[in-house]
């Protein structure tokens, strides 16, 4: 017997294309512009969320059957936020730097839509296994956008990936530098994050057109 | 040619070639000559053509203008400057030809490619609408702009501002305003500070008997250092007015740009409406930033205040506000449609072209960013434009006297009309 069923495959690869929580669902649209800048910095975003939405679908899915739905929000917000403050502990701890990088975003990963889309929509109504790997497969969906955008920002806004220069030196004029190129200032901020997540969207959808709504 | 079109037709290429073969000849499809057809010689084409007749006189001017402002940086400026003598010279114009021109090609090569590539992929005409952008871009940008920048930034433009919408017509921004503000946010150095509007001046060319490189700050440059008396020593009013000053390729010369707007207006492309009440926004601001210096609310320290005790006619003839104006605020595609709509956008772009220039920290110009901003507003004023309109028509109705002879079914007729 395979490890996963076909249906337990889909939950953990659909998110990652045909039903993307960024780029279809236009999900946690906040944080991928805010902390995409360095690729390091989306990387360790994308684990925290990873983290936080595996265990947080396995929690809620536990619980699924004693929480009152009447105060299921509550419920909810008191998981994801446990959950953000360890990994917030755990980076302040281990990784002053990014933490102090990615501010006061890892706190707002409590209001990610995301997770609490998946927490309502999911985790609520399935059983521990299951939840588990949509959570983890939305995290990722999500990861690999941040760290496409990531990837895109800090190579054309800086010159480097994960803090190595790749495109020689800017001020000692070596690489591509040395013909006159210049880090462009614009993919720096976050107005082009919001661009590459819109090309992103143009790239996806031109080449399945099925995924295109109804205007 | 026409025989060659049809030979071509539905062929993967045909869009490229039809674009060549309309821009030279009329096409044969034409409505036939009995009929209620009316029969306009001004296609978007003949527009567009229009509208580069109108910078042809500046883009003269900006050759000569490089040139001058080139030597003049390195030799001091001329004593009893003459026009004849100082800056229609053929050094002067040849300076700048080979500086500006290869701005000119990059801009058309890079965006007909683009505007190609994209006629292809979705199989219709190409559009005309870069005719114009590729002949502005050139003309907003300082002198030195890098060509690899110029079309990095052109390709943007032409995709993000206008192809990604459904190209020419369907565009929220001012593609040519777009390129400029992806150039001044991804590479500022290139765009402000005192070293940009002279050609010459980043590479270090040297003034004459002196170790000093070259500078050339712009008039609201050095007003926003408050160094007031610094360009009053160098350029008087008519310097001012008829454009021998530093600054972006094509904005200095007010009165050709007037001249420009003039034959643009009595031609019907552009709106005088957004014009004027343009022109008279800018007033009221520079107004009111006048008051506020006269009334003494403001010390002479404040980094504002060089910018704000500015005359506030003077707002108009320097900088691109006059340029903007004439050019960019009356595209007919991104303005706003509506005969009153017009009256208010073309206030706020004067308006807060003067706001931004005063308040702008990191350089003092604001015209592109006022535009674009109202661009993205011009919707939302035509709707309520339009909006206040049917609720006046409305009760006008209700107001009306119905004559008895009229049968209900009459007036309800008569009702989709009115409104």
């Amino acid at each position: 017997m395979a490890l996963l069923s076909k249906k337990d495959t889909n939950l953990i690869l659909d998110p990652l294309a045909d039903n993307n929580p960024i780029t279809i669902q236009v999900l946690g649209i906040c944080s991928a512009l805010a902390i995409t800048a360095e690729l390091q910095a989306s990387c360790v975003m994308a684990v925290s969320v990873i983290f936080v939405m595996g265990l947080g679908n396995i929690v809620i899915s536990l619980m699924r059957n004693v929480i009152p739905s009447k105060i299921r929000i509550i419920a909810q917000l008191i998981v994801v936020a446990t959950l953000v403050i360890v990994v917030d502990q755990v980076l302040k701890a281990f990784a002053y730097e990014l933490s102090k990088t990615l501010s006061v975003f890892v706190g707002l990963i409590i209001t990610n839509c995301i997770i609490m889309g998946r927490f309502e929509a999911f985790a609520l109504g399935n059983g521990v296994w299951r939840s588990f790997l949509d959570g983890i497969g939305n995290a990722l969906g999500y990861g690999v956008i941040l760290i496409i955008i990531g990837f895109f920002r800090e190579l054309l806004g800086s010159g480097t990936l994960f803090g190595f220069p790749v495109l020689g030196d800017p001020i000692a004029k070596t690489g591509l530098y040395a013909f006159g190129y210049e880090n462009n200032g614009f993919m720096i901020i976050p107005p082009a994050a919001l661009i590459v997540v819109g090309v992103l969207i143009w790239v996806q959808r031109s080449r399945n057109p099925a995924l295109i709504e109804e205007a | 040619m026409h025989e060659l079109k049809l030979k071509y037709q539905g062929k993967k290429m045909a869009p490229a070639f039809n674009a060549f073969h309309t821009f030279l000849f009329t096409p044969d499809e034409t409505t036939h000559g009995v009929g209620t057809h009316v029969k306009g010689a001004d296609d978007l084409k003949r527009t567009m053509n229009t509208v580069i007749m109108a910078l042809v006189p500046v883009l003269l001017f900006s050759f000569f203008n490089t040139g001058y402002q080139h030597y003049s940086a390195i030799n001091g400026f001329p004593e009893n400057f003459s026009v004849m003598e100082h800056f229609l010279t053929w050094d002067n114009f040849w300076l700048g030809l080979i500086t500006v021109l290869p701005l000119v090609i990059v801009s058309y090569g890079v965006g007909l490619i683009v505007e190609f590539i994209f006629a292809v992929i979705k199989g219709h005409e190409v559009e005309e609408g870069y005719l114009v952008t590729g002949m502005l871009v050139p003309l907003i940008v300082p002198v030195d702009t890098p060509l690899w920048m110029l079309s990095v930034a052109v390709v943007f433009g032409v995709v993000i501002g206008k192809e990604v919408f459904g190209g020419t017509g369907m565009n929220i921004l001012n593609p040519a305003l777009t390129i400029r503000a992806f150039l001044f946010f991804a590479y500022p150095t290139w765009m402000s500070g005192d070293k940009v509007w002279v050609h010459g001046a980043k590479d270090g060319v040297t003034q004459a008997g002196s170790a000093d490189a070259i500078t050339g700050e712009t008039i609201l440059g050095y007003l926003a250092q408050n160094k007031e008396a610094a360009y009053a020593a160098k350029f008087d009013i008519s310097d001012m007015f008829f454009g021998f000053i530093p600054g972006s390729v094509g904005e200095t010369s007010t009165f050709l740009i007037l001249l420009g707007g003039l034959f643009l207006v009595f031609s019907k492309i552009a709106s005088w409406r957004i014009m004027v009440s343009a022109v008279v926004g800018a007033l009221a601001m520079g107004l009111i930033f006048n008051g506020v210096v006269d009334a003494g609310w403001i010390p002479e320290y404040s980094k504002f205040y060089g910018l704000m005790q500015f005359e506030f006619w003077k707002h108009l003839i320097v900088g691109g506000l006059a340029f903007g104006i004439v050019y960019m605020a009356t595209d007919p595609v991104t303005g706003s449609q509506t005969t009153r709509g017009k009256w208010i956008y073309g206030f706020f772009i004067g308006f807060i072209s003067v706001m931004i220039r005063v308040f702008n920290p990191g350089y003092p110009e604001g015209v592109f960013l006022a535009i674009l901003l109202m661009n993205v507003f011009a919707p939302t004023i035509d709707h309520y434009v339009i909006q206040g309109n049917v609720k006046k028509r409305m009760r006008r109705l209700k107001k009306a006297t119905i004559f008895p002879k009229d049968s209900e079914g009459k007036a309800a007729e008569l009702q989709p009309e009115t409104v």
